[in-house]
């Protein structure tokens, strides 16, 4: 295949790659630190932490007891892993169902929202009010409504906590068609139905995926907070909280872990589902 | 490759777009702005004629009533004879902008395959024709990749075979080259002469520039603003052939002053062109 200079091609995947390296832009002028710095970096800063931490805890003994050694953690998570992934299960199914849960439905009143304005008008200060209700005010409400044996109220804290940035997100992507894609489209004959599943929908996948990656760890921490105040006694939130309050730290920052881990989890597979459908620059 | 206009016989006293008296005027806060006023135009089927003016003469907005982007306030406008709008539900015209406008999700298979998937041809149907119109264009290469790994000038390319998918008898082209560099757009100019007559097409093509408007064109029709009007409309009578040795020759370059001298509306000096 033969090209001629008016006509160069930019490598394939030159994009992907480009797009990969977004927050270092400026890394191809050499003054951003070359890669094996930015992965070194940020472990060396954890082993810091690390090292003081036991430092503080187990040379010295100069810390407060209810922080515990790492060592101690470490231990706690080991030896009661399999309980701690049983609670992260719970934990972790209540914030997916809430997730996808809030998700759908703010997909579908996005799509009312921007299809017909009076809805728009009508769900505007309905959504600006779900966004400045602390959740957790609501919690133990929702928890006394349906029962103490129903994970039903975390899973609606849940949702509504996902709803809210998924609504903002797929609205504005619902109205990002560029005139010219319009213009495109109605010179082809397409009806309503068929713009909106060939122009309307695809522009707006990337807003939804920014808006699920930030739903996502929302979702989390309002399912894990929710097991605050009440509900069943199982879950990460739950044991957080029990052995907290009953001294035994480390297993609580075991617990803790666990959060992480399913907050980690969630935001990754977000991340790279938002990276995958934003890798088509547009044109 | 050959399409059923080419090889068929043209009938040539079928006309591709007749405007009478066509007008469009814009509602404004401040009040009506007159886009254009008493048009009045005819191109036969198979013709080329280029729209040229300065900004603001309506050019475009009368492109964009002859697509059926916009509606007329006024006057007749018939394309083959039928209403503008049953003329684009019909695929009568494939159009192409001055931005590619293509769908960067889509590989350059699935934006020129676009227009024909919303029309439900079969999935191999569309396979072939996208592959006649991928050599079409000079893009049989590249038909999987997607239109960010792609140069202005070929994705210039991809909307123009995407405009000619539904093979229609009536090309629409509102500055499709504008934005592209010289060079490209003089290899564009020679594709797109070539791309007509192979499918014998009418070409109706909005340009500001003169050279280009007189390279292309069988008519070159000038428009001026504050109305938008039609001021006068010059046939080229340069023939068929369209070489890049035209660009060289002395009635090329007649032509191309008489265009000028219909625009600034007074004989142009030969000293003070630049």
């Amino acid at each position: 295949m033969t090209l001629s200079t008016k006509d160069a091609v930019p490598a394939p995947g030159g994009a992907l790659r480009q797009a990969r390296g977004g927050r270092a832009a400026v890394g191809a002028d050499g003054r951003t630190p070359p890669a094996w710095v930015r992965i070194v970096a940020p472990i060396a800063v954890g082993v810091i932490i690390l090292v003081l931490w036991v430092l503080v805890v187990d040379v010295l003994a100069i810390a407060p007891r209810a922080l515990p050694s790492p060592l101690a953690i470490l231990n706690d998570l080991v030896k009661h892993s399999d309980i701690i992934v049983e609670d992260m299960g719970i934990t972790a199914k209540n914030a997916l169902i809430g997730l996808a849960v809030g998700a759908i439905a703010a997909i579908a009143l996005a799509a009312l929202a921007s299809a017909f304005a009076p809805i728009d008008g009508m769900l505007a200060p309905l959504v600006s009010a779900i966004a400045v209700v602390p959740i957790v005010a609501i919690t133990p409400i929702l928890n006394t409504m349906f029962g103490a044996s129903s994970q039903f109220g975390r899973v609606a804290v849940a949702a509504i906590a996902a709803f809210v940035p998924v609504f903002v997100n797929v609205l504005r992507g619902l109205r990002q068609t560029r005139p010219v894609h319009r213009d495109v489209l109605r010179a082809a004959g397409a009806n309503g139905l068929q713009t909106f599943r060939a122009l309307t929908l695809p522009t707006a996948v990337p807003y939804l995926m920014t808006g699920l990656r930030i739903a996502s760890s929302i979702a989390v921490i309002a399912a894990l907070v929710a097991e605050y105040f009440g509900g069943p006694a199982d879950g990460i939130g739950t044991a957080i909280a029990t052995y907290a309050k009953s001294g035994r730290a480390s297993l609580a920052f075991a617990y803790v872990a666990g959060g992480i881990a399913i907050g980690l989890a969630f935001f990754l597979v977000t991340s790279l589902l938002e990276r995958i459908a934003t890798r088509r620059k547009p044109v | 490759m050959t399409g059923p206009q080419a090889s068929g016989v043209r009938d040539s006293n079928a006309l591709a777009v007749r405007a009478s008296g066509v007008g469009k005027v814009f509602p404004t806060k401040s009040g009506d702005v007159v886009a254009l006023t008493g048009v009045e135009l005819t191109v036969s089927a198979g013709e080329f004629v280029s729209l040229i003016g300065p900004s603001g003469c309506g050019k475009s907005t009368l492109l964009r009533l002859i697509a059926d982007l916009d509606s007329t306030s006024s006057g007749e406008l018939e394309i083959f004879g039928k209403p503008a709008r049953q003329a684009r539900i019909d695929q009568d015209y494939g159009i192409a902008f001055q931005q590619a406008g293509l769908l960067p999700w889509r590989t350059v298979a699935g934006n020129i395959e676009l227009p024909l998937e919303l029309h439900g041809v079969a999935r191999e149907k569309r396979r072939e024709r996208v592959a006649e119109l991928a050599s079409l264009v000079g893009l049989s290469d590249f038909v999987d990749r997607y239109p960010d790994q792609l140069s202005g000038g070929m994705q210039q390319r991809v909307a123009i075979a995407r405009a000619l998918a539904e093979q229609p008898r009536l090309l629409l082209m509102d500055e499709p080259f504008g934005a592209l560099d010289e060079m490209t757009r003089e290899y564009l100019q020679s594709e797109l002469t070539r791309i007509a007559s192979d499918t014998g097409a009418a070409v109706v093509f909005v340009t500001h520039s003169i050279p280009e408007a007189v390279f292309l064109s069988d008519r070159v029709v000038v428009m001026s603003p504050r109305p938008g009007r039609i001021t006068e409309v010059l046939p080229t009578g340069l023939g068929d052939l369209r070489t890049d040795s035209l660009r060289e020759s002395p009635e090329y370059f007649e032509r191309v002053t008489a265009v000028r001298e219909a625009l600034h509306g007074t004989p142009v000096e030969r000293a003070n062109e630049r």
